[in-house]
């Protein structure tokens, strides 16, 4: 090697030290970065598509809907739940049924509710073949939209409204082991084709609340149904023992100033664990809730999702439980037995009945089957999908035991010795000032062995949950099974 | 029939400009220009077709044919710029003018849908650029002066950016141009390219403590006048270039690490002292609870970028007009609407292809002021698509700056074709250091093979050399 060639080499490779790897540094710096703003804009544009059209600030949907004739909801049988027809050049929303399915379906002026608007952007789109739209553009007509098929069962609603009566409250009707939404029924009701004309009278009467949908956004005392989840904290904390649990029922417990009745009185003298859940006893409950920890119990609140957002695609109210380590024994004795300020919606009561009716684990409810084109082929199908496991199977199937227990020796008796068998807890939440007023609840699900259908009921202010709201569980199963 | 055109033409449109952009990272596979030239073929014929589909589109959807002539315009002068550079700088980086074009062809296009007038206006000024373009690289070869004008760069450069200041018109909160003889400029699009001649001239010798530090006073004063007139995006742009082309400069990482730290400590000075910029943190934080007021620009830019979908609605079929200065600040967001989330994907790689071919030219070139200068007008370019891009889809706080040549404005226009145009005489200089290399390696090799061995066979040797020349030279 020569003297010249070295220096050439080595101003050379002095050259690409001096920057090089800088510069290389630099350029790959700017590379991944730019890698990652793509990867963000693609994701972000592909799954905020729909939450987008629906802001009230987009004016895209009305371009769409100028364009797209809304499409129609079916019931899962295929009955028209909502269409647009046209009537002297105008188009009408028209709903068959009426006030059956008023919160279910909900409406899609003044504001959007219901199936209306969780599967809007659905029902403002065309993907009808292009050779209909072609056929379409030339005659001038507005592209058909997308047709949404529900999970709702025409049958049932009508059962559930009709058992109702004219009672306020809400009943939700669902699979435990898809999540499928079978019926939901929210009184008062109204006729969805009318809410123009009775917007104004809706608005003004706070009193009634009738376009709150009761199923999601009520929020009721859970009374004695909220057993369920004192009980599940009470096998938690005592896993080995607490099927040896005993306690001496007077009819009152008394804890300082504060002091916790049986319903009505009753005096329910020596009962074991299963007895207390099954005869529903306060006391009894009041006791154990005052042996529980505090800290376990909000984490098992947490787990049963209390206190946070729930796996819904449509507008609900978070249930809510006011625990912490600060809350004192008063506190304690009204929330084991579901009373004081904890406040819960019929549709999370149920998504927790489901869960022990499916083994622990949770599945996202839904209302929305399928969206269909015009020419009837799929353009996206919504599949079962598990939430998570909330509880421990073993954990699901003791509390199954005591719920069928609350049925063949507890407040549910009206449920047993059918062709089906059934489980359940029934409540008779106090509310208000006046002593006695109470909401009748109760949810379940049958057979108790093998859970098909999972029922939750609320009827404001008609009194005990054994008299008025297992009934209407009865009425439903029977339609149910029958069918 | 109009319907099949336009559902049939969003596949066809996404498909040639994915190849486009296929070609532009194919390029990379060769090292030398020679071998790309049928790579730079095919882009071509794949920008004409792009372009020529989208304004097939345009005279369907408007249903004027009149449009063509508009187009005949435009494809005549990329064709001719295209053509004249090749021949007159048969040794320029053709990747750089090709991505150029097609970058301008798709703010034809999409300009020409939101708004004739200031489609029209654009094209004029771009053909304008491209002729001035032309013979920038010819001035950056032959005039190696420039390279001791330092601080006349830094005079002229403080100078532009005050007379804005203190003249200037405002326009929404901000004071970014003045006007002769009716002709709008926005100073700091030139003063860009000024500042990387004189941070390139200020370090080219020497990148130690006294040059670093008198550079950061003149590069701060730049920085504190440009925040004044509430430019905050050219700021940022002049900050990030600066403590990069230092970092490459001196090769120390601490002006790498004393940079971030300064530029963090006056950002969150700047947030706490400016109300604006709290402002554009909270619309880019939470843009949903101010949508009717300072989140209302960037919402509807959000909904324009979701509503495309992977192909777009298609031209004239979506509501880019819903997006206030869509035509400048949200360009991006009106190209992903109406043609498309792949396409507007494919528009953030070619000019990220472009940045690398910037890069790999500097990292080529032997002279340390050219060397500098490319990277500095490299990182100017990427650094300004990423604050722009990154800003309309709330990947980074808004900073209201352009799109280089795809968003609507002259001033911006014609600095980022000049900007290439430099970039292209640096290619010129660049062919012309491998050249002497080529030189002085052969002279050395000759001697090397005369020494030991006299006679038979120099010719053969000679040429052996020679191919061994081209391999080291492709390493």
């Amino acid at each position: 090697m020569t003297a010249r060639e070295r220096t050439v080499k080595i101003t050379r490779n002095k050259k690409k030290s001096k920057a090089g790897g800088q510069i290389i540094g630099v350029t790959c710096a700017f590379i991944i970065l730019f890698l990652s703003m793509i990867g963000y804009i693609t994701h972000y544009s592909a799954t905020h598509k729909q939450e987008l059209i629906n802001n009230s600030y987009n004016g895209r949907q009305q371009m769409l809907l100028a364009k797209n004739r809304r499409g129609d909801i079916l019931a899962a049988d295929g009955e028209v739940l909502a269409r647009t027809v046209e009537s002297d050049g105008e188009e009408v929303r028209e709903y068959p049924y009426k006030n059956l399915f008023s919160h279910a379906v909900g409406y899609s002026v003044n504001g959007r509710m219901g199936v209306e608007a969780a599967a809007n952007y659905y029902l403002i789109n065309s993907n009808a073949p292009l050779s209909e739209k072609a056929g379409m553009d030339i005659s001038e007509e507005k592209y058909p939209g997308d047709t949404v098929y529900t999970t709702l069962d025409v049958n049932l609603q009508q059962v559930a409204s009709t058992a109702l009566g004219v009672y306020r409250g809400a009943i939700v009707v669902t699979e435990p082991a898809t999540g499928r939404i079978l019926a939901m029924v929210s009184k008062p009701d109204f006729d969805p084709e009318k809410i123009e004309e009775q917007w104004d009278d809706f608005l003004e009467d706070e009193e009634s609340g009738i376009l709150l949908n009761r199923v999601t956004q009520g929020l009721y005392p859970p009374g004695s149904t909220f057993k369920i989840v004192t009980a599940l904290e009470y096998i938690r904390e005592n896993p080995e023992t607490y099927g040896g649990y005993s306690y001496n029922c007077s009819g009152a417990i008394k804890r300082g100033e504060d002091r916790i009745q049986c319903y009505h009185g009753t005096t329910h003298g020596s009962v074991d664990f299963e007895r207390s859940f099954a005869k529903s006893c306060n006391t009894s409950f009041a006791n154990i809730g005052l042996s529980l920890d505090r800290g376990a119990f909000s984490s098992t609140l947490d787990d049963l999702l209390f206190n946070q957002e729930l796996p819904l695609g449509f507008n609900y109210s978070q249930s809510r439980v006011d625990m912490g380590v600060n809350t004192t024994d008063s506190e304690m004795m009204q929330i084991s037995i579901g009373q004081g300020t904890t406040g819960i919606t019929p549709m999370h009561l149920n998504m927790i009945t489901c869960a022990i009716a499916n083994q622990g684990t949770l599945m996202k409810p839904y209302l929305v089957d399928r969206v269909e084109n015009s020419a009837g082929s799929v353009v996206k199908s919504f599949e079962p999908s598990s939430y998570r496991r909330i509880i421990s199977a073993d954990e699901a199937s003791e509390l199954s035991a005591l719920m069928a227990g609350v049925v063949t020796n507890g407040t549910a008796s009206r449920l047993k010795d059918l062709s089906y068998t059934a489980a359940g807890k029934t409540g008779s939440a106090e509310y208000g000032t006046v002593k006695g007023d109470s909401h009748a609840w109760f949810t379940g699900f049958a057979p108790a062995e093998n859970p098909e259908i999972c029922v939750t009921i609320i009827i404001e202010g008609a009194g005990a949950g054994g008299d008025y709201a297992v009934p209407i569980a009865k009425r439903i199963f029977d339609a149910y099974f029958d069918a | 029939m109009e319907l099949y055109i336009s559902e049939f033409s969003k596949y066809v449109i996404t498909l040639l400009i994915a190849l486009y952009t296929c070609e532009c990272f194919l390029v990379f596979r060769f090292r030398e220009e020679s071998r790309r030239s049928g790579i730079y073929a095919r882009q071509n014929i794949l920008m004409f077709a792009v372009h020529f589909s989208c304004f097939v589109v345009v005279c369907f959807e408007t249903g004027d044919a009149a449009y063509l002539f508009f187009y005949a315009f435009q494809q005549i002068i990329l064709y001719a710029a295209i053509v004249l550079f090749r021949m007159l700088y048969p040794r320029g980086n053709r990747l750089v003018i090709n991505n150029s074009c097609m970058l301008l062809c798709i703010s034809f296009v999409i300009l020409t849908r939101l708004s004739y007038e200031r489609a029209l206006r654009q094209f004029i000024i771009a053909a304008g650029s491209l002729a001035i373009g032309l013979f920038i690289p010819y001035f950056v070869h032959k005039f190696r002066f420039l390279k001791n004008l330092t601080w006349i760069y830094a005079l002229v450069g403080i100078a532009a950016l005050s007379v804005v200041l203190i003249l200037g018109q405002t326009t929404y909160g901000s004071k970014l141009s003045y006007s002769i003889a009716g002709l709008t400029f926005q100073p700091s699009e030139f003063v860009k390219i000024v500042f990387v001649f004189f941070v390139a001239g200020a370090l080219c010798r020497s990148s130690g403590f006294f040059e670093v530090f008198t550079t950061a006073v003149v590069a701060a004063i730049h920085v504190v006048v440009l925040v004044c007139s509430k430019d905050l995006g050219s700021a940022l742009i002049f900050f990030i270039v600066y403590v990069l082309m230092v970092f490459v400069a001196s090769g120390n990482l601490f002006y790498l690490f004393a940079g971030a730290a300064g530029g963090s400590a006056a950002a969150f000075i700047a947030f706490r002292v400016f109300a604006h910029v709290q402002v554009r943190v909270q619309a880019w934080r939470d843009p949903w609870s101010v949508i009717d007021s300072a989140g209302y620009q960037i919402t509807q830019s959000l909904f324009a970028i979701s509503s495309g979908g992977w192909f777009g609605l298609g031209l004239y079929k979506g509501t880019p007009g819903s997006i206030p200065f869509v035509e400048a600040d949200f360009i991006f967001s009106a190209i992903a609407e109406e043609l498309g989330i792949v396409f507007a994907v494919c528009l953030i790689l070619i000019s990220l292809s472009t940045f690398i071919m910037v890069m790999n030219l500097s990292l080529k070139l032997n002279d340390k002021f050219y060397q500098l200068t490319a990277f500095g007008l490299g990182v100017t370019y990427i650094f300004q698509v990423f604050l722009t891009i990154g800003g309309g889809t709330r990947f980074i706080p808004l900073t209201g700056v352009t799109l280089p040549l795809v968003s609507y404005g002259g001033s911006s226009v014609l600095a980022t074709l000049i900007m290439f145009s430099i970039i292209e005489g640096m290619s010129v200089i660049r062919e012309d250091e491998a050249a002497e290399e080529r030189k002085k390696l052969r002279r050395a090799k000759r001697r090397k093979v005369k020494k030991p061995l006299q006679e038979p066979g120099e010719n053969e040797m000679t040429n052996d050399s020679q191919g061994e020349d081209g391999e080291d030279y492709e390493e």
